[in-house]
């Protein structure tokens, strides 16, 4: 008994909530890694890109909460998610001409181009505030809980709860829809494979026909959805707050360079290693420690390794170790 | 236009603004804005160095500012009497075993030789360590905290001068600068940027989180100043005299007199680094740094060690950013981690040193006071701006109530704007390398 309440305490406390964060990070990753193999910079304003397209949902959801519509138990953002996703495409689109064309086309260095997308995130990130202000907004609304843990305790009779939010099981969901598209569109369509084909060797692709600007145009318009997704499932599951996705960055960055940058897969995995750690890290082992060791020597501390206060040197220091061992990354990323 | 004339003309206008401010609101802000502008061209210097002769992008100023603020005061302040006794023994030796424990784990990585054998072996020491440093840490941390939490309930400083605190912070930059520098140095441009970013959220979050080092977000008020107090010349009957005779009011004389004090102890500063700057910039060694910024793979071929160079380079410029972190606490007279913002002290040393002209110490100095300028400016004229658009609004409009709340925002949507203005329409600054 004791063992299946540890299992389950496990369950609720680290395992949910870390596959949830860790879909999060991985979409965020997967649109830095997305810009790095094709664009070849790293993109900074991509906390913030989240943040507005987050932003446009929220807008659309409660227009959308005005006019009386709505998803039943599922939250009405869901609803609006593809006309947030709209808005960010054309945001990004509207940027890339007036921005960063000019330097792609004077070919200049990668870090001239990081510069850019750092004074690229503080107009987005003015802008965000400048609409709807550094508050926290609540724009969810629905049913709360698949399995609330009242209901998981009587069910089956044991001390813990098991809760399974309806935003995680969103988030869950979605990502692998998301994840799942993007990797038939890049592995089958015409368009993904020139894409690749880009990413892999850009002079061999443009001999062969492959024409820039719309294989550039087609990255930012994924990259546009990956971030909106990203920011409205994050922004579900804990809540809105600008600046909370610029502080997103880090982690965001240290799983697309943990996993390799410029390599999708790597993004996915990074972004659970990433998580993984950051929960396990800076959960308190207590209770399931309870649970599991006689009573002689049961802990007297929270059995924490470190407060949640750390969570962003949790990932820090992982991108620190795997940029000293291996700076490729675990999936053979592009850069050294 | 010779070149001289133009410099003069431009440092000229800025003269020109700062004294318009002096008159149109008040001489009080008029010097604030000399004395920050003084501190931001230091910074500006820090970063030009790293930017402008090397090439390095460094994103964790905000860190190496904080890491500053932190010497004035781990030096300055007066020690918390019994907190030593009570935990500070314990702390020292806590950090001192988690440092060994480290030294140890990067010595056997070196003299063992690879395998399942080594990886098991650093993981157990490695946590072990880990669990020896919290558990001496931890009780040392309570017995601290538990000392006069409302006032004091950290260890203290050293009691020492403050003035010893503007080296010593710079020290403490240059420290964690070479941390992250052997690490991220010698890859990818842009992994030092990510680095840095990094390490200056970390900063922030022990200077947030660790009460015993710098009591938190309860903050720590009251640092010692190197000049006199406001209060001591206004009870001093000469002074008083003093000012009569200028025409000032005792109150107005002596915020006026203290303000003048810093900036001329931070002119001095100031001259002094810029000195440096020069004569490292016409060195052979600011020549080497600029060949390898130009062309990495030459100079390397040509004999040049560009990760060394770069090294040194990165924790020098770092550690400037720690001196003026350490004379801003100073000035402030208080340490207060919550204010530290990557916008307020990252972005906006990056926006003086591009729009000043990369590359050139006097364009850093010049960008430093220009935007420093605009960065206090900015909000009333965001605000005078809103009112006009809003003029013709009905009052209690929500759009109008929302605009002009909204103005505060200006100053991140101008400074980026700036930013991506000049880097565009005249990517080489105001005053360019030469």
């Amino acid at each position: 008994m004791d063992f299946l309440n540890a299992i389950v305490a496990l369950a609720n406390y680290v395992l949910v909530p870390g596959i949830a964060y860790g879909s999060q990070l991985a979409l965020g990753a997967l649109g830095v890694t997305l810009v790095y193999g094709i664009l070849r910079f790293s993109n900074f304003a991509h906390g913030d890109t989240m943040a507005l397209g987050a932003m446009a949902t929220v807008l659309i959801t409660w227009l959308f909460q005005s006019w009386g519509i709505s998803l039943g138990p599922l939250p009405t953002a869901l609803l609006a998610l593809p006309f947030g996703i709209l808005a960010c495409i054309g945001l990004l689109l509207l940027t890339d001409r007036g921005v960063y064309r000019f330097y792609r086309e004077k070919k200049a260095k990668p870090v001239i181009l990081v510069i850019v997308s750092l004074g690229i995130t503080f107009i987005y990130n003015g802008v965000t505030r400048f609409i709807i202000g550094a508050d926290d907004q609540n724009f969810f609304d629905g049913q709360r809980f698949i399995i609330s843990a009242r209901e998981f305790k009587k069910a089956t009779g044991l001390d813990e709860g098991l809760s399974f939010k309806t935003t995680q099981g969103i988030t869950i969901v979605t990502a692998i829809i998301v994840v799942v598209l993007l990797f038939w569109f890049l592995n089958k369509t015409r368009a993904g494979k020139s894409m690749r084909a880009y990413s892999d060797n850009e002079d061999l692709a443009l001999l062969s026909g492959i024409n820039p600007e719309r294989v550039v145009m087609i990255t930012w318009m994924i990259v546009a959805t990956l971030a909106t997704i990203a920011g409205v499932l994050y922004g579900l599951d804990k809540s809105f707050k600008p600046f909370t996705y610029f502080q997103l960055l880090l982690p965001i960055f240290a799983s697309a360079i943990v996993g390799g940058l410029g390599n999708p897969v790597g993004a996915i995995a990074g972004g659970f290693v990433i998580a993984f750690s950051e929960v396990t890290i800076t959960y308190a082992w207590k209770k399931i420690l309870v649970y599991l060791m006689p009573d002689a020597l049961e802990p007297s501390g929270l059995v924490q390794l470190m407060s949640t206060d750390y969570k962003f040197a949790v990932s820090f220091v992982i991108l620190l170790i795997v940029l000293l061992f291996k700076p490729t990354g675990l999936f053979k990323g592009q850069a050294v | 236009m010779t070149e001289t004339a133009r410099n003069t003309m431009l440092f000229g206008v800025i003269a020109a603004m700062i004294v318009y401010v002096g008159f149109a609101q008040s001489w009080n802000s008029a010097l604030l804005i000399v004395a920050m502008g003084l501190i931001s061209a230091i910074m500006a210097l820090g970063v030009n160095l790293q930017w402008g002769f090397a090439g390095l992008f460094n994103v964790g100023i905000m860190g190496f500012v904080a890491l500053g603020g932190l010497a004035a005061v781990l030096v300055g302040m007066p020690p918390t009497e019994g907190a030593f006794a009570a935990g500070g023994v314990g702390v020292v030796v806590a950090l001192l075993m988690g440092a060994a424990t480290i030294v140890l784990a990067i010595v056997l990585y070196r003299r063992m030789s690879p395998g399942l054998t080594r990886s098991l072996v650093l993981i157990v020491i490695l946590v072990a360590g880990f669990f020896i440093f919290r558990g001496l840490l931890d009780p040392s941390v309570d017995r601290i905290e538990a000392i006069n939490p409302a006032e004091t309930g950290y260890l203290g400083g050293l009691g020492l001068p403050v003035l010893v605190a503007w080296p010593v912070g710079g020290l403490f930059a240059a420290g964690a600068a070479w941390l992250i520098g052997k690490t991220a140095l010698g890859l990818r441009s842009d992994y030092l940027a990510i680095a840095t970013l990094g390490i200056a959220e970390i900063i922030i979050a022990v200077l947030k989180n660790e009460d015993w080092l710098t009591r938190g977000v309860k903050n720590v008020i009251g640092v010692p100043r190197p000049v006199p107090y406001e209060i001591d010349l206004q009870n001093d009957p000469a002074f008083v005299e003093r000012a009569a005779g200028f025409g000032f009011t005792p109150v107005e004389a002596s915020t006026l007199w203290v303000k003048a004090l810093y900036i001329v102890l931070f002119a001095v500063v100031l001259i002094i680094l810029m000195w440096m700057a020069q004569r490292a910039l016409h060195s052979p060694w600011g020549r080497m740094l600029r060949a390898i910024r130009d062309n990495e793979v030459a100079a390397e071929a040509m004999g040049k060690d560009v990760t060394a160079r770069h090294l040194q380079v990165f924790v020098l410029g770092s550690a400037i950013c720690g001196i003026a972190g350490a004379m801003m606490t100073t000035m402030d007279s208080q340490l207060t981690p919550g204010t530290y913002q990557p916008l307020r002290f990252t972005f906006l040393i990056w926006v003086m040193v591009i729009v000043g002209g990369s590359g050139n110490n006097l364009g850093a100095v010049l960008g430093g006071f220009l935007i420093w300028f605009l960065w206090v400016q900015v909000e009333p004229m965001g605000l005078w701006l809103m009112n006009l658009i809003t003029a013709g609004m009905a009052d209690g409009s929500p759009l109008k109530a929302h605009l002009i709340e909204s103005a505060a925002h200006m100053r991140l949507l101008t400074m980026g704007l700036v930013l991506l203005l000049v880097l565009r329409f005249s990517p080489r600054g105001l005053i360019p390398e030469r």
